[in-house]
């Protein structure tokens, strides 16, 4: 067997223990750890289900061994809020009817949200850009940019935090 | 009333308070809190984990097998071969609950002998953890002989071709004959005759193929499993030999279906490896085998002949289709019958000749997928119509406009169309929505297209498709609906709950919706054929209506008035024309409780029935009806590099009644953009059969960089059989984009590029070959 190494995960504001091999990768072990939300779409960094932030910025799980994220801040899409505190991302992708198979949509609340934290008042084209490594086959991104359009207006105008 | 007809619309509830309204759908927000379950997601103590073993080659003779090493490793549970399954097959003939007799084209469940495609199962592993299961599948011992093989359907007919299925491998043929075709092109001023290519797609849905099996203290095999199709649990029951009581299927939300989960995928797989071990055991495919492992597409091979007059009505049009169906049957017979009853699509065409075959090669099987041929067909019809109307000097619109089916003509199958066709009314106002042309400028041309469709709703009428649905109202005032309906992404349950609240005059978030399992939700059928709100709704309104009419009944009693002057809305019961005269709901309820009055019921919708078609004519009823509509786009092309780019794009459909108009713009966008991914970027690359393209990084699907802002225009005729006079628009709404693409780059660069995708190399060769004919006379 692969050597385990057992390691302190930081994921949404718990520390979690956990024993991986080096080879496990940080998708793998948060679903093993019960992060559901975190969802398996390709394993191979090419359609966006299983992003995360890593240290407020997107990432695919999927690329990220497990042992390289201990210490780092992880935070999955239950992390960013649920049903007694919803995320305004979360509240608009449910209101403009962004979610369908809902598949893709933990990642593309996680990117979205990572753009809002590095650029304030993104245009068009940067909200195109920061989501172009989620691959949605249901929706055709309309409402996904509406979505994130409303949220980033909200945020510019000081409302939200 | 012929149940072809539409319903009268149902008495509104005071106004309808919300179908027709934009609701937040019951599903969305677990799914964007993460705290949806999907069937990847639920896990079992002692829980086993399996992996296939796949043909590396698409045509063989299997000569050893030998898994001895890979059952001698530490922490193996099971493996099966061919060998050690008794000889059934796994049924693959028209899923769901129709009680009409399979064709026999059942297919080997794991390779005996012959292996006809590329990552044909061969053995299942099991084993405690999912690497040791992968270290297993290395260790397996295989040797195939290399056995000729065939990769093209048109070489496949040709006599001496290995034979893949059946005597010759055509595996399915079908033919309308309708009118008199010599006397049609006898009629004609003009003859045009084209042929147009589509490829092999994936549906590309974001879930691979997951299940988890075990065996409950009934003895009865329960598989969790994404799946549009949870009655398949009477296919997994006849390929084990086990009562069809035996086996039972619970779906979860669906990650995306888009036909390619209305086959089985994992499910008999598990249950042979859960009955082999006695523990519960899971299986998810990776993104590599779901490309590899389900049916695809059917590419088509189209060809037109159409005889038209100077004053631009059609007189004869004759249609021959070559299908690729791959290595097995699936659905291609069925998908056949799809493509030729749409070959002349929504245009009035007198006489009509379709030949339509399907032909068995060593490629992937294919199988159902959106749009179901219908699709492949409108990338013929349509394109056809824009090369007529080039030759006859007329407006593309003006060229439709003479040819439109209107209410009461005779469809392909020579039977008239009852419901309204608004297809010119959408057709005028997505081509009007796409506004000012943009601006061309240097090597970058503009270019602008438009396709009409006919697409069906509902399965074919001699399957007699039926839905069952349970609706039950609590003593608190809340409602409880149970459904066999999977929710595929769409909105199926969402949809469901929105009816029901209508009808009990209650809001959408006092129902809950309880749906796919086949033991336990009333069989509602499978969700696929743009069936699941024609069928699952109208029976779920049913279901809705007796409640409430017991309800009401109580309450005119309550209130001293006829039943018919009491009304529901926002949880209250009153007399219409006292409003302030009421009790609530929930107190109606408990009445109703206390008494021992009903409070639930079952209910079933039966589809129109008919007898198979004629044979040799293909005279006769298909389907239930038809949802009309059609798609416009303008694109850039840069002649230089061949890039096309998607500038506008809008669908204009009839849904007869939208149920919730948010959901439907959401099918029309997504249709919009997987259509756009059709016309331009994917393509299954198959060489010697196998798959070239395994990952999304050489399979593309449009990402947020590529899509244009979509227009969705929705109609409402309310002339549809589904409920509220609603038709469907699953399926509908892909099937006009690809074709309004091609025609629309055609239109900008003035020739055609007749095979899809329309890549930028295609775009370049085609404009060199322009050039060079040009050449002499025009520089």
């Amino acid at each position: 067997m692969p050597r385990a190494k057992t390691i302190v995960l930081n994921i949404n504001g718990q520390r979690r223990r956990g024993t991986f091999p080096a080879h496990r990768t940080l998708l793998e072990a948060l679903r093993e750890l019960g992060y559901i939300d975190v969802k398996r779409g390709c394993e191979k960094g090419d359609c966006g289900a299983c992003a995360v932030l890593i240290d407020g910025e997107a990432a695919d799980s999927c690329l990220t061994l497990a042992w390289t994220a201990e210490g780092r801040a992880i935070m999955t899409v239950s992390g960013l809020g649920g049903a007694d505190a919803p995320h305004p991302l979360q509240e608009a992708f449910t209101a403009h009817g962004a979610v369908q198979c809902g598949y893709c949509t933990p990642g593309l609340i996680i990117a979205s949200e990572s753009l809002l934290r590095q650029t304030e008042n993104p245009t068009d084209d940067d909200i195109r850009r920061a989501l172009s490594g989620n691959l949605c086959r249901c929706t055709g991104y309309a409402k996904v940019f509406e979505a994130v359009k409303e949220v980033s207006r909200r945020r510019a105008a000081g409302g939200e935090k | 009333m012929s149940e072809f007809e539409a319903q009268a619309p149902a008495k509104p509830n005071v106004a309808w308070k919300q179908i027709g309204q934009p609701l937040e759908r019951t599903d969305a927000r677990g799914k964007a809190e993460g705290t949806t379950r999907y069937a990847g997601d639920y896990t079992m103590p002692n829980m086993l984990h399996a992996k296939v073993l796949r043909s590396t080659l698409a045509s063989a003779t299997l000569r050893r097998l030998d898994m001895g090493k890979a059952r001698a490793l530490p922490g193996v549970a099971c493996v099966l071969t061919a060998a050690d399954l008794p000889d059934r097959l796994a049924p693959t003939d028209i899923p769901g609950q129709t009680g009409q007799q399979r064709q026999k084209t059942d297919q080997q469940i794991l390779a005996r002998d012959r292996i006809r495609y590329f990552g044909e199962p061969l053995a299942l592993i099991a084993a405690e953890t999912s690497d040791l299961a992968e270290q297993a599948l290395a260790l397996a011992e295989v040797e195939l002989e290399p056995l000729a093989g065939v990769f093209d359907p048109i070489e496949a007919m040709k006599p001496g071709a290995p034979v893949v299925q059946g005597e010759n491998n055509v595996v399915a043929a079908q033919k309308i004959r309708k009118g008199d075709l010599a006397k049609g092109f006898a009629e004609a001023d003009l003859v045009i005759e084209n042929a147009f290519r589509t490829q092999f797609i994936e549906h590309a849905f974001l879930e691979p193929e997951v299940g988890l099996a075990w065996i409950d203290e009934n003895r009865v095999i329960n598989i969790r499993v994404s799946t549009q199709v949870i009655e398949h649990f009477r296919y997994v029951a006849d390929a084990l030999g086990v009562p069809h009581n035996r086996v039972r299927i619970m779906g979860a939300p669906v990650g995306g279906g888009f036909g390619g989960k209305e086959d089985v995928t994992v499910e008999i797989y598990l249950a042979l490896l859960t009955r082999a071990t006695g523990r519960p055991v899971r299986l998810e495919y990776s993104r590599e085998e779901s490309l590899v492992g389900h049916g695809k597409r059917h590419p088509f091979i189209m060809s037109y002949r159409t005889g038209v007059r100077k004053d631009g009505r059609i007189t004869a049009l004759e249609a021959k289709f070559i299908a690729d169906a791959g290595a097995y049957v699936f659905l291609s017979p069925y998908v056949l019958l799809y493509a030729a009853v749409a070959a002349p699509g929504p245009y009035r065409v007198d006489n009509l000749f379709v030949d339509a075959k399907a032909v068995a090669t060593n490629n992937m099987y294919t199988s159902a997928f959106r749009g179901f041929g219908a699709a492949q067909a409108c990338i013929g019809y349509e394109q056809q119509m824009d090369e007529v109307a080039k030759a006859l000097g007329m407006d593309r619109l003006e060229f439709r406009r003479r040819n439109y089916l209107r209410t009461g003509d005779r469809i392909s199958t020579d039977v008239p169309i009852r419901s309204a066709v608004w297809t010119e009314r959408c057709a005028e106002q997505a081509w009007a929505a796409l506004g000012e042309v943009s601006k061309a400028s240097g090597p970058i041309k503009i270019g602008r297209g438009i396709a009409a469709y006919q697409q069906s709703y509902g399965r074919i009428t001699w399957l007699h498709d039926t839905s069952e649905g349970w609706v039950g109202v609590e003593v608190d005032g809340t409602v409880i609906v149970r459904s066999g309906v999977t929710d595929i992404g769409a909105g199926q349950g969402s949809a469901l709950a929105q009816i029901v609240a209508e009808v009990l005059g209650v809001t959408l978030k006092d129902v809950v919706v309880y749906n796919s399992d086949s033991a336990v939700t009333p069989l509602a059928g499978t969700t696929t054929a743009t069936r699941a709100l024609y069928m699952t709704g109208n029976a779920i309104k049913l279901a809705a209506e007796a409640v409430r009419e017991r309800l009401v009944a109580r309450a005119a009693k309550a209130l001293g008035v006829e039943p018919d002057q009491v009304e529901m809305m926002s949880s209250r019961v009153f007399i219409a024309e006292h409003p302030d005269k009421s009790l609530s709901f929930s107190d109606l309820v408990k009445l109703c409780a206390a008494e021992g009055i009903h409070r639930s019921e079952l209910a079933m919708f039966r589809a129109p029935f008919t007898d198979r078609i004629d044979p040799e004519t293909g005279r006769g009823q298909v389907h239930p009806d038809y949802t009309f509509g059609a798609h416009a786009v303008e694109v850039a092309v840069d002649t230089e590099t061949g890039e096309i780019t998607v500038l506008k794009s809008v669908g204009a459909h009839d849904v007869g009644q939208a149920i919730n108009p948010a959901a439907v713009e959401g099918q029309i966008e997504g249709g919009a953009v997987q259509g756009q991914g059709y016309a331009l970027s994917e393509e299954l690359i198959y060489r010697e059969g196998r798959l070239m393209t395994p990952s999304f990084s050489e399979y593309l699907i449009p990402t947020a960089m590529d899509v244009p802002p979509v227009r969705s225009i929705i109609l409402e005729s309310r002339s549809g059989l589904g409920p509220f006079g609603a038709k469907g628009i699953g399926e509908p709404a892909l099937t006009a984009v690809a074709p309004a693409i091609a025609n629309a780059v055609a239109d900008a660069i003035g020739v055609r590029v007749s095979d899809l995708p329309i890549t930028p190399e295609k775009v370049v060769n085609a404009l060199r070959r322009q050039r060079s004919k040009d050449g002499p006379t025009s520089r």
